[in-house]
């Protein structure tokens, strides 16, 4: 909720945004005098050394200035504002101070920044302290009144007017009570107002904010290609190195074997020999998993019946698909029929599955359904949701139909180009 | 099949671990490996150099490590109908497999995982089978056809599939019942059935059979 509905509430009074809208008037005060205090050293110091090598450095230092009291603003904003606002700064180039400055300094948001320090500075820091002032020290003044009459002084409101006695004190009383509530609502007004206004000059413009989101997508998609990129390696890398040197060994044993006469050493080597067997299955199925080459060298099509062939359901299939798709199309389109075949045969009880893959318009089209009990969640912890993200990568949509008592079906919709025929078997690097 | 007639073999395979333990096992079993190469231009080369008995190529090599193996092994095919080529392939991808076998008339062609040379005196038959004109398919990719739903083989009993799988890699009915421990009538009548059910007539020769499964491979 925002403080200017809650304004309207019933028992506004009695909620704790009264005080929020204090604490965010009076903590306006840190940035604006420390901001004044810091100017007004740096002028008389940077001044008075103008020639010299440190003066100018920090006159120039003060242009950036807007920067951290502009990200105290949108951090203090919180107090009265449950929406976070976004910096609108981008990610520098690089690292480094001299980058941070090169960026900074091309960028509107910085001005602006430094336009709202010295309005922060000049006129909305003593303006916030007044009406703090005004909305809270006046009624406390009033409501406190009789402490000092009761020990024979008196209290001082204004020149020339005070309160002496103590049926002035009592008067008092309900004046206080009723200027509090007066003040209360004064108060979180002005909180409000200033909430705006800050949100309104610290907030990323429309070009801004489209930029930083290309910029969060363009970032994302690169971790995933990124990611590919490295299951491929792997992949290669277990092919080349222990998936060539275990058949080796194998072979060498098997051959062994051959000459060995029968007794223990040839029982010994035929053991060494099982096993060795039994690791290369394994260490072919891990490889597979990790990025298959069907899908590498054959396409989509091609690894979705592998994939199907693999499952131990009978899966009727409808690909009408062919020609090649960019490699993270199809990479995304495949880990998740294979998720979507996995948890059939895990959760479903279904007899059969199917899957149909089609491209129209643009769209690459998957469907996997099984005649199973349905009632699949698609947040318990199914495996798709791991795939979201590569799917939101590449703008892609899933939806799932999963009734109690079936049937399921998982649909996904890719944006892609054209398939490519597939006249060249390699796959295409990332559009 | 140490009897068996000695082979001069053009070997094609980028891993070097993996380019002597094949020329270990041929050279054990007296084939005579006449030249070992590492990529597919290379291995076209060494055909038209040595013309050798048979062909034993990996699928992913150099140039492109894609399946520049396959790809040559094809060509050198329509070069020379009558070569004989054994192709190893590090997974099974019935794609690829059915690629080879469409293309080569189904005669003369192996395609075999490449984990099976550790059992090096079946891959040593295989050699021979392939360079005698035979056809061997991995058992992989006959379980990944046979559990594809294609309505002749759902009709099938599992142990009629059993039968055909072993069919495919060209065994005979006194081999197929030794594997099974069953008696050579009982893998007649099976085969009797299975051939009636994929509606194919029966027929003594035994290359029929294997193009029953070839039939299937290729649809």
């Amino acid at each position: 909720m925002e403080v200017i509905t809650a304004l309207r509430r019933r028992g506004f009074l009695a909620s704790a945004w009264p005080w929020r809208s204090l604490a965010y008037l009076v903590t306006s005060s840190v940035p604006g005098a420390l901001v004044l205090t810091i100017v007004a050293a740096v002028l008389i110091v940077g001044g008075t050394l103008a020639s010299a090598l440190v003066g100018l450095p920090m006159l120039a230092a003060l242009a950036f200035a807007g920067v951290p009291v502009a990200a105290f603003e949108r951090w203090r904003l919180r107090l009265v504002d449950p929406e976070p606002v976004a910096d609108p700064h981008r990610v520098p180039d690089g690292p480094g101070v001299g980058t941070w400055l090169a960026t900074r300094v091309r960028e509107p948001a910085t001005w602006r920044e430094l336009g709202f320090t010295v309005l922060l500075a000049t006129v909305l820091w003593p303006m916030d302290l007044a009406v703090a002032a005004a909305g809270a020290a006046l009624p406390v003044t009033l409501l406190t009144a009789w402490m000092p009459v009761l020990s024979g002084g008196r209290r001082g409101l204004g020149p020339g007017l005070a309160i002496h006695s103590p049926a002035q004190a009592l008067a008092a009383l309900p004046a206080g009570i009723i200027l509090l509530a007066a003040g209360a609502y004064l108060i979180t007004a002005a909180a409000a107002g200033r909430a705006a206004l800050t949100r309104r000059l610290l907030s990323p413009r429309p070009d801004e904010a489209a930029r930083l989101l290309a910029e969060v997508t363009g970032s994302r998609a690169r971790l995933v290609n990124a990611f590919e990129a490295e299951r491929r390696r792997i992949e290669r890398d277990l092919h080349d190195g222990a998936q060539q040197r275990l058949v080796a060994i194998a072979t060498s044993l098997g051959l062994a074997l051959l000459d060995l006469p029968p007794g223990p050493a040839a029982d010994h080597v035929a053991h060494a020999h099982r096993q060795s067997r039994l690791a290369l299955t394994e260490l072919r199925e891990l490889i597979h998993g990790i990025h298959p080459q069907v899908l590498t060298q054959h396409g989509l099509a091609a690894a979705v019946q592998d994939a199907a062939d693999r499952s131990p359901l009978p899966v009727d299939l409808a690909l009408e698909l062919t020609g090649r798709l960019p490699a993270p199309v199809e990479a995304t389109g495949y880990f998740i029929v294979c998720e979507a075949l996995a948890n059939i045969a895990r959760h479903s009880d279904a007899d059969r599955a199917w899957i149909t893959v089609g491209h129209r318009a643009g769209t690459l089209l998957l469907e996997i359904g099984d005649d199973g009990v349905g009632g699949a969640d698609p947040a318990g912890g199914s495996g798709l949701t791991g795939l979201s993200d590569r799917l939101a990568v590449i703008g892609g949509v899933l939806t799932l139909s999963s009734p109690p008592g079936g049937p399921t079906v998982l649909k996904v919709e890719l944006p892609c180009p054209e398939p490519v025929p597939s006249a060249s078997s390699s796959p295409k690097t990332a559009p | 099949m140490s009897g068996a007639r000695p082979l001069r073999v053009v070997l094609a395979e980028d891993g070097a671990l993996m380019r002597d333990g094949l020329t270990a096992v041929l050279t054990r079993f007296g084939h005579q490996v006449v030249q070992a190469v590492g990529d597919a231009p290379a291995l076209a080369a060494a055909v038209e150099t040595h013309r050798p008995d048979i062909v034993v190529t990996d699928v992913r090599m150099p140039p492109t490590q894609t399946d520049d193996g396959l790809r040559a092994a094809i060509a050198l095919r329509e070069r020379h109908p009558d070569l004989p080529v054994l192709v190893l392939s590090q997974y099974i991808e019935t794609a690829s497999a059915g690629e080879l076998l469409g293309s080569t008339d189904a005669r003369a062609v192996g395609y075999l995982l490449k984990d099976r040379v550790i059992d090096v005196t079946d891959f040593a038959d295989a050699v021979h089978k392939v360079a005698e004109g035979g056809i061997i398919i991995d058992p992989e990719v006959i379980r990944h056809l046979l559990g594809r739903r294609r309505d002749p083989l759902e009709r099938l009993t599992p142990r009629e599939r059993e039968v055909l799988a072993l069919m495919a890699q060209g065994h005979s009915n006194t081999a197929i019942a030794q594997a099974l421990t069953v008696s050579p009538a009982a893998v007649g009548k099976h085969i009797n059935n299975i051939l009636a059910k994929l509606d194919l007539p029966p027929d003594a020769d035994v290359h029929r059979r294997v193009l029953a499964v070839l039939t299937f491979l290729r649809s």
